[in-house]
């Protein structure tokens, strides 16, 4: 096994945020456009930006009896929790921390949105906003089971929890073609944990807006963003964690890295607009019932093959 | 180093003394989180990355389960009126104080033998080694005990068992649910 590469300068750190934001920014761009196409109007590419002016100078609404501190507190760490959970993703050879359990920091910062979306929820004293709280918790505990198979599926391939490790593992053949369950429980819970159509259920339309829904001005813009930075961070995971990281003929591995995330992001916007809202007590089922065995199972499988090749 | 140590030992502290002077049960259980971090942020500072984020992986989930169940069973089952974490207040700050000085008094004055292993070059491993090696019987033991209180609690506390479901002799072709599930059973 190769030596685990190093990690990036410090100073890029600070440019980690701004990285995510215009990867995201680009991804919100052709949504939009997509949405104007959908509503049969020109264009949309603009939409973004002054939706974006327009939450910044917003004011915030106050409501009866709320809780300023968790309300406020739950959007910011939405998009902490995205930019910390990103800093283990090589952006092309290197990621900005290179820690050696990076697998397992990468679940432990994605997991704070269940308290973000929760505080965010609780926050303004408003009944919907706090039913689309829980119903984040609940969502949380049908997605995250499968999830960690999913991801600690990747790690026993490499048979390392460093995300470097792992790419350098995925030389040879791409883990996706090895353990496909465990890639594509990770694109569903991907979507899961950002709340993304079809697991848009705690801030749906039923709850005019659920945990989103009293927010406005800096508050949402901090909760939609922040969003919008899980989803990209999920979706720059699956790169090293399934896609061989920067592997790929002719581009830099950066340029690799930034194509295949999108490619993973194209098929998370597609899918929202595919498939329909699915109610999280039928997920939970599914979830369990399905796919936490088939993702044991898969896991069974890539630990019988590490074990038969007598790499331990 | 030791400034990030003193960071987060107060942080530590002041977010755990927060939990008796809020009051709202959702601030208090977000303070008891806090305060939870920073003792992983600690655990990390001791060279254990695996368990220090661990303990974050875990805290979390745990606390946010634990708000709801705390507000679930809440007087005031909205926990936005105020209201106190403690009882007692007079015994309860004797017992906490005194034991946190015991404690700190055990730290400074008692007489710390000097080191003399090495700590392994690589400590998750050193510690998943132990855990499927010699402590493998005790893992196995916590586990199928942890796995059958978690049965029988819910075996205790179901209202409806699968004789309801599926009538008295398990034969029903469809279970009577009041929901339906997402696998169709």
């Amino acid at each position: 096994m190769p030596a685990p590469a190093a990690a990036l300068a410090w100073w890029w750190a600070p440019l980690l945020p701004l990285v995510l934001i215009a990867v995201a920014w680009s991804v919100v761009v052709v949504d939009a456009a997509a949405d104007a196409r959908a509503a049969g109007r020109p264009g949309g590419f603009t939409a973004p930006a002054r939706e974006l002016a327009r939450l910044l100078v917003g004011q915030r609404r106050r409501t009866v009896a709320a809780d300023p501190v968790l309300g406020r507190a739950g959007p910011v760490v939405l998009v902490v929790a995205a930019v910390l959970a990103a800093v283990v993703i090589p952006l092309g050879t290197r990621p900005v921390a290179d820690l050696g359990v990076g697998v397992v920091w990468f679940n432990a910062m994605e997991v704070l949105a269940w308290a973000a979306v929760w505080m965010a929820g609780w926050g303004p004293n408003s009944v919907l906003s706090l039913v689309g709280g829980y119903r984040f918790v609940a969502q949380g505990l049908a997605y995250e089971l499968p999830h960690m198979f999913a991801i600690i599926t990747a790690a026993v391939g490499a048979q390392s929890l460093r995300v470097g490790d792992i790419v350098a593992a995925q030389q040879g053949l791409w883990f996706v073609v090895i353990m496909p369950v465990a890639f594509v429980v990770f694109l569903v819970s991907a979507a899961a944990m950002a709340f993304w159509a079809p697991f848009d259920a705690p801030v749906a339309g039923d709850l005019a807006g659920g945990a989103a829904g009293e927010l406005s001005g800096v508050d949402r813009l901090l909760f939609l963003g922040g969003r919008w930075l899980m989803l990209t961070a999920a979706a720059a995971m699956a790169v090293p964690l399934f896609l061989g990281g920067g592997a790929g003929p002719l581009l830099p591995a950066w340029a690799w890295v930034l194509v295949k995330t999108l490619a993973v992001l194209a098929v998370l916007v597609w899918a929202r607009r595919r498939f329909p809202t699915i109610r999280m007590d039928r997920w939970t089922e599914i979830s369990w019932m399905v796919l936490v065995p088939l993702t044991i199972a898969q896991a069974l499988v890539v630990s019988i093959v590490v074990l038969t090749r007598g790499d331990l | 180093m030791d400034v990030v140590f003193w960071v987060l030992a107060l942080a530590a502290v002041m977010f755990g003394f927060g939990v008796f002077r809020l009051n709202s049960m959702a601030q208090v259980t977000f303070s008891l989180l806090a305060s939870f971090l920073a003792v992983a942020g600690l655990v990390v500072l001791l060279g254990l990355g695996y368990l220090g984020v661990v303990i974050v992986l875990m805290m979390v989930i745990e606390m946010v389960i634990m708000a709801v169940f705390m507000i679930m069973y809440m007087m005031n089952p909205a926990g936005l009126m105020p209201m106190a974490m403690y009882h007692n207040k007079p015994g309860a700050m004797t017992i906490s104080v005194g034991t946190f000085v015991l404690l700190a008094a055990g730290i400074l004055l008692v007489d710390w033998p000097q080191r003399t292993g090495t700590p392994a070059p690589d400590p998750t491993f050193a510690l998943g080694r132990s855990l499927m090696g010699e402590q493998m019987l005790t893992t196995m033991t916590l586990g199928i005990t942890l796995f059958a209180t978690i049965v029988a609690t819910v075996v205790l506390s179901t209202g409806r068992g699968r004789y309801d479901r599926l009538g008295g002799d398990l034969d029903a072709d469809t279970s009577d649910d009041p929901l339906g599930g997402g696998v169709g059973r």
